[in-house]
C-alpha cells in the first residue's frame, strides 16, 4: 500500500515533469548523418536569456531540441567533475573562462571542431583548443558621481586596497565574475601580492551578492562606486534605467588588472552521445548568426567570433588597454583558497 | 535520512583534521558563529512571544476583530522568507546586518509557532483555568502557569521549527547580505562544489543542530496531554482586554503593515511594471512546482506518520535518536543534502540521477520535521485510551490505526502535509542541483531573477508562489481551528 502512494506519488509528478524532460536520444550519431531531431542538453552558465536565443535559433535552423540546465560557472563546473564520463550534459557554457578550465583540466573536454575554431581570433580562445571563447564582457567601475567625481577615481584596481578606499567600495566576491577579476589579478602579479590585495579588500569593500545588487547600492549612494561587468549597466540604462539612472561608467587603463577583459567559454563534453549536435551548436553560437544575436540582442555581451562587431551602444572592443592573459591560465581553484584564506568567503 | 550528515562526516574524515582546523578556526568562522546563534537566541524567542501572544489574543479575549486578525496573523505564512526580503530590500535597499536578517526571518517564520499555539489553546478544557482563577490566580497568573505549561509540545515543537529554518535559510538572507553559516556555505559550495572550506562549515553547523536538539528535548517533559472525560469541553468565557484594546490592536497593526502590507507593496509596484509580465514559462513553471511539492508532500507525510507514532507512543531513547536523526539531516543547508545525493545517486544509483525521484528524496530529508512535529502533538492529543478501548472491543492494532487513531488525527495530518508541501514550493537550492534538466519552478525562476535585481521579472513567479501556497496555509488554518472531537 505504501509503496503503491510513493509510486503513484513520483509518477505523477514524473509526468508533470515530462513536459521538460531532456528525452536525450542515447544513438550516437556519425557527423554525415543529419542531426535533426536529436537532441543534446546544455550545461549553461550564461545569462539563460542569451543561451535561450541561441538556443531558439540553433533549433530553428538544424531541428536539434536544445535543453538548458542552468547554473552558475563554477556551480556547473564542479558539477561537470563530479558526474565525469556520467554527465547527462552535451555542451558546457560559461560567463567566464576559470570554470571551464576547471573542466579541460579533469580532461573533460572533447576537441572543438576546427571549423569552429577558425571562426574565433586567437585572442578569445586557449591555446589547447579544447574550448572556444562564445562572447566577452569587460572590467569597469561603476561609480555614483554625486559621491565621488571621475578625477578622485582610483587608476588602478590594486589601489583600493589603500586604506583611503575603506568602506568606499562594493564588490561582489562570492560570485562567479569576481572571481574572474581575481584570477586576473593573481595571472598578472603573483600569489603574494593577490592575497595582500584581498585581504584589504575584505576590510575595505562592502560585499554584496551580486554584481546587479552592487550596481544598485551605488545606485542609491549606499557606497561611491563598485567593481562589476560592463553589461549589467548597459542592460539597464537600455531599459527601466532605475538601478544605474545616477551613476556612470570608469575603464581603468594601461594593461591593468582593472582592465581584464573576461572570455566567456564554450566546450563539447568528451562523455557526449550526441557528438555531431553538439559540436554543431557550438560553431552556431560562434558563427555569423549566433554572434549576430550578441549585437542585436539585450545581452550587451561582445561578439569575439565570424568579424560580427559589437552593439552599437557599447565602447568598441577588444581594448589595447586590457592584460594579455590566456585563458587557459586563470585558475579558479587557487582564487577560491586565497579568498578563503582572506576571509572574503 | 542520515546520508547528508553522514556525507558531512565522512568529508570531514577525508579531509582530515589539519587541514579542517585552520578552516574551521578562523575570524570569519566567528563572526558567522555569532551571527547565526544571536539570529537563533533573539529571533526564537520573539517568535515565539508573537506566535503565542497572538494565539492567545485571537483565542481567549474580547479583541475586536478577532476572527479576521486570526486570518491575518497566519498570512505571512503563504509569503515565503525570500519574497518577504525580496519585498523589504527592494523598498528599502540598505536593510541588512543582524537587525534586518531578524525583522525578516521572525515576521515569516512566527506562524510556524502560532498555528499549532492557536489549535493547541482551542483544544485546551476551560475548567482547568477556570478552577485556577477559582483558586485565586490573576489573568496573568492563569495565562503564565495554567496556558503555557499546555503549551509547552506546541512551543517547544514550533521553536524547533523555527530555529531548523533560521540555521538553513539562504535567499532571505542573500537578498539583505545577512551572512550566517548557510549563506557562507552556499558561498562556498557556488565556488568550489564539495572543497573543505564548505565542508567544515557544515560540521559547524550540524553540531549547532545537535545542541538545539538536546535542549528541546530537554524541554518535552514525559506528561500527558491529552483530555479525557464524560461530555465536551466548553467553550472558554474570552477574557476583557479593557484599556489595553487599542494598544493591542496597533501592535497587531503594526505586525500586519511588517509582514504583510510592506512586501506587498513592493511587489504590486514591481507587477505593474511594464515589462513585469513578459516571461514565456509561467504555466508550464506553475504546473511543474505544484507537480514536485505535491509529490513531496505525500512522500513526506507517508515517512513522518510511523516515526511520529513511534515517538509518542513509545517515548524511549531509541524513538529520541531516530527522531533526533531527522532533525538533524533537515537543519544542514538543503545545498549539503542535495550534493549527497548527487555524489550517493552518481555513484550507486546512476539511474535516479536528476530523476523528480531524486528531488522528492531531498525534499523528504528536509522538510520532515514540519510533518513530524505536527503529527506529534496532533497524534499527543489522541487519547491513547481510546484506542486501548478499541483494542479491547477486538479490533486489530493496525484496523485500530486506521480507524480511530488516524481520523482523530486527521486535522494535524492535514496540516503537517499542507507544512512540509509549502516548503517543497519555495525549496531552491536542493530543486536547482537535483531536478532534470530543464526543470523550471517558481521558486528557482524568482530567485534566478531577484537575485540579479530584475525585481520586476520576479515579481510574476512570486505573485504565483503566494497563490499556490494560499490553499496550503487554509488547510493549516481551519486545521487549527477545528474544535477537537474527542
Amino acid at each position: 500500500m505504501r509503496r503503491l502512494i510513493i509510486v503513484a506519488a513520483t509518477s505523477a509528478v514524473a509526468l508533470a515533469l515530462s513536459g521538460c524532460s531532456s528525452g536525450g536520444s542515447p544513438s550516437a550519431r556519425s557527423s554525415s548523418t543529419s542531426i535533426a531531431g536529436t537532441s543534446i542538453t546544455v550545461y549553461n552558465a550564461q545569462h539563460e536569456e542569451l543561451t535561450q536565443a541561441w538556443a531558439d535559433a540553433f533549433t530553428k535552423e538544424s531541428g536539434v531540441k536544445v535543453t538548458l540546465r542552468n547554473g552558475d560557472d563554477s556551480e556547473l563546473g564542479n558539477q561537470l567533475v563530479q558526474e565525469a564520463a556520467a554527465s547527462p550534459a552535451d555542451v558546457f557554457l560559461t560567463e567566464n573562462s576559470p570554470a571551464m578550465s576547471l573542466v579541460a583540466n579533469e580532461g573533460l573536454l572533447a576537441t572543438v571542431d576546427p571549423a569552429t575554431l577558425a571562426q574565433v581570433p586567437k585572442a578569445y580562445k586557449p591555446s589547447t583548443g579544447t574550448w572556444t571563447g562564445i562572447a566577452a564582457r569587460s572590467t569597469v567601475m561603476v561609480y555614483n558621481p554625486s559621491k565621488i567625481s571621475a578625477d578622485q577615481l582610483p587608476t588602478s584596481l590594486l589601489d583600493l586596497q589603500k586604506p583611503e578606499w575603506k568602506s568606499r567600495w562594493g564588490a561582489a566576491p562570492s560570485g562567479d565574475d569576481y572571481q574572474a577579476i581575481v584570477s586576473a589579478v593573481l595571472a598578472n602579479k603573483g600569489k603574494a601580492a593577490t592575497l595582500a590585495w584581498l585581504k584589504a579588500m575584505n576590510v575595505n569593500a562592502v560585499a554584496y551578492k551580486s554584481n546587479g545588487a552592487v550596481m544598485k547600492a551605488v545606485n542609491a549612494g549606499e557606497v561611491p562606486m563598485g567593481v562589476i561587468y560592463h553589461y549589467y549597466w548597459f542592460i539597464d540604462q537600455a531599459g527601466t534605467k532605475e538601478n544605474s539612472v545616477n551613476t556612470k561608467l570608469a575603464y581603468f587603463k594601461n594593461q591593468d588588472p582593472g582592465a581584464f577583459v573576461s572570455i566567456s567559454g564554450g566546450g563539447v563534453l568528451k562523455s557526449s552521445k550526441n557528438q555531431a549536435a553538439a559540436q554543431a551548436f557550438l560553431k552556431f553560437i560562434t558563427g555569423k548568426a549566433g554572434q549576430d544575436i550578441l549585437r542585436t540582442g539585450t545581452s550587451f555581451e561582445y561578439p569575439v567570433g565570424s568579424g560580427v562587431s559589437a552593439n552599437p551602444a557599447l565602447p568598441s572592443l577588444p581594448s589595447p588597454q586590457a592584460p594579455t592573459i590566456d585563458p587557459s591560465k586563470l585558475n579558479s581553484k587557487d582564487v577560491t583558497d586565497l579568498m578563503t584564506q582572506a576571509g572574503l568567503i | 535520512m542520515l546520508v547528508p550528515v553522514g556525507f558531512v562526516v565522512f568529508v570531514g574524515f577525508d579531509i582530515g583534521w589539519s587541514t579542517l582546523a585552520p578552516l574551521v578556526f578562523r575570524p570569519k568562522v566567528a563572526e558567522l558563529l555569532s551571527n547565526t546563534i544571536l539570529l537563533v537566541v533573539i529571533g526564537v524567542p520573539l517568535c515565539a512571544a508573537l506566535g503565542v501572544g497572538g494565539a492567545w489574543l485571537v483565542e481567549r479575549t474580547t479583541l475586536p476583530g478577532r476572527h479576521v486578525w486570526a486570518v491575518i496573523l497566519a498570512a505571512p505564512l503563504a509569503m515565503p522568507a525570500f519574497v518577504s526580503s525580496y519585498g523589504w530590500v527592494s523598498a528599502v535597499p540598505s536593510l541588512g546586518g543582524l537587525g534586518g536578517g531578524l525583522l525578516i526571518a521572525v515576521l515569516a517564520y512566527y506562524p510556524l509557532v502560532y498555528l499549532p499555539a492557536l489549535a493547541t489553546i482551542r483544544g485546551l478544557d476551560p475548567a482547568l483555568e477556570e478552577s485556577a482563577r477559582s483558586l485565586g490566580l490573576s489573568s496573568f497568573g492563569v495565562f503564565w502557569r495554567v496556558v503555557i505549561p499546555q503549551l509547552r509540545l506546541a512551543i517547544a515543537g514550533g521553536a524547533l521549527i523555527v530555529s531548523l529554518h533560521l540555521l538553513a535559510e539562504y535567499g532571505a538572507f542573500a537578498l539583505i547580505r545577512f551572512d550566517t553559516f548557510t549563506t557562507a556555505i552556499v558561498a562556498q559550495y557556488q565556488s568550489t562544489f564539495a572543497g573543505p572550506a564548505a565542508n567544515a562549515l557544515g560540521v559547524v553547523l550540524a553540531l549547532l543542530c545537535l545542541v538545539l536538539l538536546i535542549s528541546e528535548a530537554s524541554t518535552r517533559g514525559r506528561r500527558r496531554y491529552a483530555r479525557i472525560g464524560s461530555g465536551a469541553a466548553r467553550p472558554a468565557v474570552p477574557m476583557s482586554l479593557g484599556r489595553l484594546t487599542w494598544p493591542t490592536l496597533a501592535g497587531l497593526a503594526a505586525v500586519a503593515t511588517l509582514a504583510l502590507v510592506v512586501p506587498g507593496t513592493s511587489l504590486l509596484h514591481w507587477l505593474t511594471q511594464p515589462n513585469a509580465w513578459q516571461q514565456r514559462d509561467l504555466g508550464t513553471t506553475f504546473v511543474q512546482t505544484i507537480g514536485l511539492s505535491l509529490g513531496g508532500a505525500i512522500a513526506a507525510t507517508i515517512v513522518a506518520l510511523p516515526i511520529a507514532w513511534l515517538s509518542v507512543r513509545y517515548a524511549g531513547r531509541p524513538a529520541r535518536i531516530l527522531e533526533g536523526a531527522m532533525y538533524m539531516a533537515s537543519s544542514l543547508p538543503t545545498i549539503i543534502v542535495a550534493l549527497a545525493l548527487v555524489t550517493v545517486t552518481l555513484r550507486l544509483i546512476p539511474a535516479l540521477y536528476q530523476t523528480p525521484v531524486t528531488v522528492i528524496t531531498a525534499y523528504v530529508i528536509v522538510f520532515l520535521p514540519r510533518a513530524l512535529v505536527t503529527f506529534r502533538s496532533g497524534l499527543a492529543q489522541v487519547p491513547v485510551q481510546l484506542e486501548e478501548a478499541a483494542r479491547s472491543l477486538g479490533t486489530s492494532g493496525l484496523l485500530t490505526k486506521m480507524r480511530v487513531t488516524l481520523p482523530l488525527m486527521a486535522p494535524s495530518i492535514g496540516a503537517g502535509a499542507a507544512l512540509a508541501g509549502l516548503g517543497c514550493a519555495n525549496e531552491l537550492t536542493a530543486t536547482l542541483l537535483l531536478a532534470p534538466s530543464g526543470t523550471r519552478t517558481l521558486a528557482t525562476q524568482f530567485w534566478s531573477a531577484s537575485s540579479s535585481v530584475a525585481y520586476a521579472d520576479a515579481a510574476p513567479y512570486a505573485v504565483l508562489l503566494i497563490a499556490l501556497s494560499i490553499p496550503a496555509v487554509a488547510i493549516l488554518f481551519i486545521s487549527a481551528r477545528r474544535r477537537p472531537t474527542a
